[in-house]
């Protein structure tokens, strides 16, 4: 092995898995709260916010990711940056549509 | 010495059905996707045929777009994307690198039973009725026009992209964490910066198509909005979400291509690979640049100008990391010492068509050339130059090559020549035609056409049956060989790496002792490998 790092597994107290655990489903319940109150075009953004907040709860504390090693980082940093090519490289079409009259 | 190899270590079909041994993954992999290949063969055949004459004599329009769809999913999705990762990919890795097996041997073969189920549910759809939205179910024909098994086959291409996903996944660990003692990063083989570029491809890229095809069920089946715009979908969307995939898939299917062709060319010209970082590093850039190109397919989609402006600037920005392999090949060929068995005839003739291929695929990345040549049979002609042409050309190359390593057995080599002729010869007949059709104005995916393309067509059906033959030659002295081919030394062509450095074929775990790797990966040049 060129690579000799193993890394050391990270023991997490169950008490943060838990705490974790009732955080995903409080949000999930605010994000069903929210569907039924009229907040106009922010309805999308509050949910997406909450999606994100959870997301990332799920990365750091399920995946590991807080007590990872670097590389596993670099591969995190760039599935990032790809969803963020997509999403860019999109919205290149949809918010231009209409420019240059086509 | 042991005569026991991972072949003759067990005969009973459940060593083969539960086997966690990556050599004989990849030879399961290697008979599925026959199998597939010569269904979605017959397809082309019979396409082809009704192609003969101007007028709708075998199939009406309705079997014709079942017909071109079920070849291109076939083709696609569960022969050319699996093809060199799932088979070579999977044999040789571990073997190259100097390891025992994948880290995840039985994640290796969960992979292929996946593959099996995608492969199964998607045949289902074939057998009993057929899918006829192109194999890039465009919406929202896809979703509330056709009347065909749309959902069950994209459930099979969504089920088989976990296949991909493991696959891929399984071999960057390996490759990052199973290398033998001194295998650094630039000693590894080419082929191994191929496969670990196409492994990127297949994690950052395969969860975007079974997601988008997820869609398609959901608008499909529930009457979501997402894709049509009668109930506030965009069916723009679903191209961009399709093509972020599907582009980059057009590089999981060349690249390996292009490992295996840097293989061949440096052995059988006997010299180490002229820039070897560049064509290392070329394989990543590939990769990288092929994500940003998609939008290539949709210039006269109604994508913004801006937007395709963009896409074709970059387009041409990923023909130069290509360029370089190519310029680099022809380089190492300057005076190498040629020798011209099939592999090498093989991979001649994939640094041709795949240029061919590549220079006609800039005409389409011009915003102006495409709107003409858009959906006629010069996209036809350029795709299949890089995909058959290219990657299918590589795959045989591999196979030929590693086929004494995998079976121990050689191959009739006069025979092996010819049949690489017939296939280059086949291939461009029934190929080049299509470019001259395309800019004539002939369009892809109809089973009728007007009298003058008619001299065209002809070619092109005969080249196809020519093609045919090329095919099934390969397939009648390979499985020939099992039985009464000669039998094979460790390194019958000489080569470095140290996958001809363990006998053929290998024992179960590769290698009796874990080499050491203290040189280069090519030394041809009148240095021996310095490998003990």
């Amino acid at each position: 092995m060129t690579e000799h790092a193993a890394p050391h597994a990270h023991v997490v107290p169950l008490a943060v898995y838990f705490g974790v655990f009732i955080a995903l489903l409080v949000f999930t319940g605010a994000t069903t709260a929210i569907a039924f109150v009229d907040l106009g075009r922010f309805n999308v953004a509050v949910a997406l916010t909450i999606a994100v907040v959870k997301a990332s709860l799920v990365l750091l504390y399920f995946m590991h990711l807080r007590y990872t090693s670097r590389l596993t980082l670099v591969f995190v940093g760039i599935a990032f940056f790809w969803l963020g090519t997509m999403i860019g490289l999109t919205m290149s079409d949809i918010v231009s549509r209409g420019w240059f009259g086509a | 010495m042991s005569d026991t190899n991972y072949l003759n270590v067990d005969y009973g079909i459940r060593s083969w059905l539960l086997t966690v041994d990556h050599k004989r993954i990849a030879l399961l992999y290697l008979g599925s996707i026959t199998v597939m290949f010569f269904l979605g063969g017959v397809f082309a055949l019979m396409i082809r045929l009704e192609l003969l004459t101007p007028a709708a004599d075998v199939v009406q329009a309705d079997t014709y777009n079942k017909l071109f769809t079920m070849h291109g999913i076939i083709m696609v999705f569960f022969f050319l994307i699996p093809s060199i990762p799932a088979t070579l990919g999977n044999f040789l890795v571990p073997m190259m690198i100097g390891a025992r097996d994948l880290a995840f041997p039985r994640l290796n073969l969960a992979s292929w039973y996946i593959f099996l189920v995608g492969a199964l549910f998607t045949l289902w759809a074939v057998f009993t009725g057929g899918v006829d939205t192109g194999w890039t179910f465009y919406t929202p024909y896809s979703t509330v026009g056709a009347n065909t098994k749309v959902i069950p086959a994209a459930v099979g291409i969504f089920i088989n992209g976990f296949s991909s996903i493991l696959t891929g996944l399984n071999f960057i660990v390996t490759i990052h964490r199973m290398r033998a003692p001194g295998l650094t990063w630039f000693r590894l083989p080419l082929f191994i910066w191929a496969t670990y570029a196409t492994s990127v491809i297949f994690i950052l890229g395969t969860p975007v198509i079974a997601i988008t095809l997820a869609l398609v069920g959901v608008e499909r089946a529930f009457h979501i909005g997402i894709f049509d715009p009668a109930i506030g979908g965009d069916p723009i969307l679903f191209q961009h979400l399709f093509w972020f995939y599907s582009h980059p898939a057009v590089y999981i299917m060349i690249l390996p291509s292009m490992g295996v062709v840097s293989e061949l060319i440096t052995c059988f010209a006997r010299k180490s690979p002229f820039g070897y970082s560049f064509i290392a590093i070329s394989s990543l850039a590939i990769a990288f640049l092929g994500f940003l190109v998609w939008g290539h397919h949709m210039f006269v989609s109604g994508q913004s100008a801006y937007a395709s402006l963009i896409f074709s600037f970059l387009s041409f920005a990923v023909a130069i990391p290509s360029a370089v392999k190519v310029f680099n090949w022809t380089a190492t060929l300057y005076r190498g010492s040629i020798a011209f068995q099939a592999p090498m005839l093989y991979a001649l003739g994939f640094i041709g068509l795949f240029t061919i291929g590549g220079l006609t695929g800039l005409f389409l990345a011009s915003l102006g050339l495409d709107v003409h040549v858009h959906d006629t049979y010069f996209v036809v002609a350029h795709f299949h130059y890089i995909m058959v042409g290219g990657a299918l050309m590589g795959y045989l190359g591999g196979i030929h090559f590693w086929w004494p390593k995998i079976t121990g057995r050689m191959y009739p080599e006069t025979l092996s020549k010819i049949a690489a002729l017939v296939v280059f010869l086949g291939f461009n007949l029934t190929f080049f035609p299509q470019f001259i059709l395309g800019y004539l104005g002939m369009p892809r995916r109809y089973h009728v056409y007007p009298d003058e393309f008619q001299v065209l067509n002809v070619m092109s059906t005969a080249g196809a049956s020519v093609l045919g033959l090329g095919y099934l030659l390969p397939m009648g002295y390979l499985l020939w060989s099992l039985r009464y081919g000669a039998r094979a030394p460790a390194n019958p062509w000489q080569a470095t790496g140290l996958e001809w450095q363990t006998p053929s074929p290998p024992p179960t775990e590769n290698f009796v002792v874990t080499p050491i790797v203290t040189g280069p990966a090519y030394c041809y040049a009148g240095e021996e490998a310095e490998v003990v």
